[in-house]
């Protein structure tokens, strides 16, 4: 069946901060999918909402300020939002209790995923552990939770996780400060891969580490998901970790999606006036070219995007038909999805 | 860890040095003498020239020093001018008493405080936490010589529960604890609240959850310990202050501690009196503060492996 082929699903999802300063639209319609066994690349530059979209899909977005204006999550045919609409007036009592009811549901069921089904590293292993529990607990702590089994039993299996993230089993009750930087995202990855999830969302798992410890990282990375089956969501906003170990690709621009494709539709055929930039932007090893060529200007304010394309003002082949209103996502290729007025016309003469 | 407490206890002796210096500067640079003190108005210049020269009042400032550095070196802290007895033996009758105060009202505090301070940073900005926030607000900014004054109005003079002075029983204990403890619940629980703060945005505490950990473990099992590394940091100076505040605290109650003994030397010139409550109380502090980092290095793993790590490396060294 169609629906069950898909692991995660997210629909239409929009999310807002809601700050003093004002709405920040951090997330807006964006849909994609995840299938079993596949390593999605999220690629965007910081701010352009990578991160929210993981912790929504998590559950785990700070509330207040972040709001789910709208959308769907489904983890595995399972509706994880809320369908109960948020209450504005302050006498809508039935309504706010219906909703916080629903949420505390919802909660319990995402109790069970999140570690269990789908699990997540974070940016910086510098931070992500506990500094004040050994790392070997940290690990043993999510399988208590997720199993069935003996404290002595989980112990043993966390000793096993670190023996497969390349770590001496004896290391077991050492704190977090003595490990340096790579064996914390070693630790980081045995946490994730503990309970043997279906889904792991690893967001920019390299960033925090030097190139040499990244390229490591990502090699166990790529050796356990093969192993275990696991599909990946990788957050990052460097085109050399997708190359490396993605299948798909996702670009994501000011919180929206502008392009999504195969890693050939995306490196060879890229049609998204932001994408050819990321990509411009990049050092080339043959191009004699003293300086960079980024792309001018900076990302629009989330909290005053406009009402057209987003990326217009930065675009180097914008028309004017640009202006009219926001781009819809067309179907460049099967499985292509650009969402550009000028591309689309170029897509359909290729 | 034994030689970083043997070099935390050698560090006292610097810091008392320091201590006794100051203590002399102030008896140098006070106006007053304590001879017009101790004998009747009518005593001649002759008998009050001869107290002078009995207790050392007429050496240079130094000699007097000197002779004092030594004494307290010996375990002697001098003769009380108005009691004629050793200042030690007074002081160490006294200490359990301030002891007894300050340590219960920090103990009580820390009960207290702390889980509402967590409850308070857990639900911010919900009712709770405004009411925490407001209350503690108020219970810092309260001076505790007002409020002692107001506790004995209320419960000793209006309603009569509990008596107003120190008698020995233990429900005299009440009222001056409470006076104490008021203000420092209102500082730990503002201090717990504000590290629980700190601890709960820490992507650790994300990780947690992403575990799928209940809400509640996340808080007693990942943030708590974190939350009380600062918390008992912050124990060290809150006693200091609590000594502090005991001095008034202890004069309005009539509790004979140590604090009540300094306030009546300083105001009968009893200089010996003084410079041996302020050098105990001084010394107490030191030995708190050492106890509190010892601690703090059993709570906080990193400071632990920290002497660990170079006390093998010495060995290393050595080998």
């Amino acid at each position: 069946m169609a629906e069950n082929s898909k692991l995660l699903e997210v629909k239409n999802l929009t999310v807002h901060y809601e700050t003093d300063e004002g709405i920040v639209e951090a997330v807006n319609d964006i849909s994609f999918h995840i299938a079993p066994g596949e390593i999605l690349g999220v690629v965007g530059e910081t701010g352009a909402g990578k991160t929210t979209i993981a912790r929504s899909i998590m559950g785990l977005l700070p509330k207040p300020p972040a709001h789910v204006i709208s959308g769907s999550i489904q983890i595995e045919g399972q509706e994880m939002l809320s369908d109960k609409p948020e209450s504005k007036g302050f006498f809508d009592f039935a309504q706010k209790r219906a909703r916080s009811a629903d949420e505390r549901r919802l909660e319990r069921i995402y109790r069970e995923i999140r570690g269990k089904k789908i699990s997540m590293m974070f940016q910086d292993p510098m931070t992500a552990l506990n500094p004040v529990l050994y790392v070997g607990d940290q690990i043993a702590e999510v399988i208590k939770i997720h199993e069935n089994v003996s404290e002595a039993q989980a112990r043993e299996r966390a000793g096993e996780m670190l023996e497969l993230v390349g770590i001496p089993a004896d290391r077991y009750k050492e704190y977090p400060h003595q490990f340096s930087g790579g064996m914390k995202q070693r630790v980081v990855i045995a946490i994730a891969l503990a309970c043997h999830p279906n889904l792991i969302i690893a967001d920019e798992p390299t960033t925090a580490l030097d190139v040499t410890i990244q390229a490591q990282i990502l090699e166990m990375l790529r050796d356990l998901q093969k192993k275990f089956g696991t599909a990946i969501m990788l957050i990052t906003h460097d085109f050399g970790v997708v190359a490396e170990i993605c299948d798909r690709c996702m670009v994501i621009y000011a919180g929206e999606k502008v392009e999504e494709g195969t890693l050939e539709d995306i490196f060879d055929n890229r049609v998204h006036p932001y994408t050819v930039g990321l990509f411009d932007s990049m050092p080339d090893m043959y191009d004699n070219s003293l300086r960079l060529k980024p792309i001018k200007g900076l990302m629009p304010n989330p909290m005053d995007l406009p009402s057209y394309c987003s990326f217009y003002d930065r675009c180097s082949v914008r028309c004017d038909a640009c202006k009219d209103g926001a781009p819809v996502l067309r179907e460049i290729n099967r499985g292509h999805f650009a969402a550009c007025s000028a591309a689309a016309g170029r897509g359909e003469v290729e | 860890m034994v030689k970083y407490i043997i070099k935390r206890i050698l560090y006292i002796i610097p810091v008392m040095f320091g201590i006794i210096v100051m203590v002399f500067i102030m008896k140098a640079v006070t106006p007053g003498d304590p001879v017009l003190e101790l004998l009747p108005l009518t005593a001649t210049e002759e008998s009050k020239e001869n107290l002078r020269e009995e207790l050392g009042l007429n050496d240079p400032i130094i000699v007097q020093f000197g002779k004092y550095v030594v004494g307290v070196l010996h375990g002697d802290l001098g003769t009380s001018y108005k009691t004629k007895q050793p200042v030690l033996s007074e002081v160490a009758e006294r200490l359990p008493n301030t002891i007894i105060l300050a340590v219960w009202a920090l103990f009580i505090a820390q009960i207290i405080a702390t889980p509402l301070g967590i409850w308070a940073a857990v639900k911010q900005n919900s009712a709770v936490d405004n009411i925490i926030v407001v209350f503690t607000m108020f219970g810092a900014s309260v001076p505790n010589f007002w409020l002692a004054l107001m506790l004995i109005q209320w419960f000793a003079i209006n309603l009569g529960w509990l008596p107003s002075m120190y008698n020995g029983s233990l429900i005299s204990w009440i009222l001056p604890i409470s006076a104490i403890l008021v203000g420092s619940i209102a500082h730990t629980a503002r201090a717990a609240r504000t590290n629980m703060l700190e601890v709960i945005r820490q992507d650790y505490i994300m990780t947690a959850r992403a575990k799928g950990q209940k809400e509640g473990t996340v808080i007693f099992k990942h943030a708590f310990r974190n939350t009380l590394i600062p918390v008992i940091a912050s124990i060290g100076s809150a006693l200091g202050s609590l000594l502090g505040g005991s001095l008034i605290v202890e004069q309005i109650f009539a509790v004979p501690g140590v604090g009540k003994y300094i306030s009546d030397a300083v105001s009968a010139r009893n200089y010996p009196a003084l410079q041996g409550g302020i050098i105990v109380i001084a010394l107490l502090c030191c030995i708190i503060n050492i106890i509190v980092d010892v601690l703090y290095t059993v709570v906080d793993p990193r400071l632990k492996t920290t002497f660990m790590k170079s006390s093998k490396k010495r060995v290393k060294e050595a080998v």
